[in-house]
């Protein structure tokens, strides 16, 4: 569905991606992990077309993404920091978003608005809101639309322990429904339960993509955590 | 593209400052048609006020609202919305409320008190200025990461075009009076958009007969239909450049 082929980004000196070609298809969750600044954020807007790669190319559903604009359609995405203009309430946001994605013949998904009970919050202007809000309402814009693709940076730092788990619960349900989702995210543990596949970039480098069981195998760890741990302790 | 282009206007209408800008140039326009015993003379003062306060305003509304909107046009980027339609909307947003605050505040009046040819042209330059400097701020902001310096760079621009362009002109003009300057003086007057501005209100206003040689000279090609339209397109043409450009850096940025 999404592949990425031989892409290199330099912000100045800093490689940012360093050749990296990947593969993902439906159904699959795939987890994108490494150290800070080791380009998982770059990779993702990359795939948006908010980074535009200096070389290499990527292709959504076989059309390159470079001249194409409609694929995002297509895309829910759930930002690291949800930065968002100021003096708009949150009610105002949801409005605007609808009427510029305008979804034809597309139900709205407004689970996660109802279970973060956004609907009392409508009238908050976008400035006055915590962290933690923030990304429930950030959550909510990406999966409103019942997209194909999920792109999640980052999904529950900031969220409480209930919002995290109504979260999660939601990935797995529309992951179990055919659809791709993209993650990343530094607290492993909770990535268990979720991933069938682990991407693993270090400095802008792509060092593997495999299954987590052959992941698995490979380290004789059982937790992602502990699997990553040795990877990362092996690299040095 | 209207989607886009209603909601920049809606945020703009929110904080009030293009409201205060309008009802300062309505009473600026009313007071000076008020106090002028002529109003052919209240265009005259206008004229010298609208040519500094309105690329002024222009400019720096545009570039701060600009970078203020980083959030917003970060938003629209990430959603299936082609980057020439935000950017296009931002600047027809940005232009379309900053022309009617003109169009109230200084036509309106003009109109009411001196809708002579000199007065169409007043109200004509002073929409084109707007505009001009609305797209050269979105020129800067879109090629300047860093806020300080952008808004830095554009109160500098306003400077020169005002002020420092002028100055530049009278210099080459007195170093050089042995020689024959006035016909590359007409080329010369096209760089600024303020000064081209200037010269289209002042030849509509018969006071060209005090500007000796050079303002004959000026008569001969700007008094002319062709010379007008030439000047206009001069004008339109510094929309289109620097609009173009940013639409092309815009196109190629990294949020």
């Amino acid at each position: 569905m999404i592949i990425a082929n031989n892409i290199n980004k330099k912000f100045g000196r800093l490689k940012a991606l360093d050749n990296v070609s990947v593969s993902c298809n439906k159904g699959e969750c795939i987890a994108l992990i490494g150290p800070n600044g080791s380009g998982k954020t770059t990779f993702i807007k990359a795939i948006l077309g908010m980074v535009l790669c200096d070389s290499g190319f990527i292709t959504f559903n076989g059309k390159n993404i470079l001249h194409d604009w409609e694929y995002r359609s297509k895309i829910g995405y759930m930002p690291q920091i949800g930065r968002y203009p100021d003096n708009m309430s949150i009610g105002q946001l949801m409005v605007m978003m609808k009427d510029i994605r305008k979804p034809k013949n597309i139900q709205l998904d407004e689970e996660l608005v109802n279970k973060f009970e956004l609907d009392k919050l409508y009238d908050k202007r976008m400035r006055t809101l915590s962290g933690g809000t923030r990304q429930k309402v950030s959550a909510s814009l990406a999966f409103l639309f019942n997209p194909e693709v999920l792109i999640l940076d980052e999904p529950t730092a900031g969220l409480d322990p209930v919002a995290a788990e109504i979260l999660k619960e939601k990935i797995i349900a529309e992951k179990a429904k055919g659809k791709l989702v993209l993650i990343t995210s530094h607290i492993l543990s909770e990535l268990d339960d979720l991933v069938s596949q682990v991407i693993y970039l270090q400095d802008g480098k792509l060092i593997f993509h495999k299954k987590i069981e052959a992941l698995r195998e490979d380290t004789g760890q059982e937790k992602l955590s502990k699997a990553i741990a040795t990877v990362m302790l092996k690299g040095r | 593209m209207v989607k886009i282009f209603k909601y920049v206007i809606i945020d703009i209408l929110r904080n009030k400052i293009i409201l205060a800008y309008t009802v300062f140039l309505l009473v600026l326009s009313l007071s000076i048609f008020n106090l002028e015993d002529s109003s052919a003379k209240g265009i005259l003062s206008l004229l010298n006020i609208v040519l500094i306060i309105v690329p002024m305003v222009s400019i720096l509304f545009a570039t701060i609202y600009i970078y203020n909107s980083a959030e917003f046009l970060e938003l629209l980027v990430s959603q299936p919305l082609k980057r020439k339609t935000i950017w296009l909307s931002m600047f027809g947003g940005l232009a379309f409320s900053l022309v009617t605050a003109f169009l109230v505040g200084v036509g309106i009046p003009v109109l009411l008190y001196e809708a002579s040819s000199a007065g169409i042209m007043l109200i004509t330059s002073g929409v084109l200025l707007t505009v001009i400097f609305v797209a050269i701020a979105l020129l800067a902001g879109v090629k300047i990461r860093d806020k300080a310096r952008g808004i830095g760079t554009v109160i500098l621009l306003w400077l020169y075009f005002s002020l420092l362009f002028d100055g530049i002109v009278l210099f080459i003009l007195f170093q050089f009076a042995d020689y024959p300057l006035e016909k590359l003086m007409v080329g010369i007057t096209t760089l600024n958009p303020i000064g081209l501005s200037r010269i289209l209100v002042l030849l509509k206003m018969d006071i060209s007969a005090m500007m000796g040689y050079t303002g004959a000279i000026f008569k001969d090609f700007f008094g002319t239909t062709i010379g007008m339209i030439i000047s206009l397109l001069v004008l339109l043409l510094w929309i289109v450049l620097p609009g173009w450009l940013s639409v092309r850096k815009f196109n190629h940025k990294d949020l």
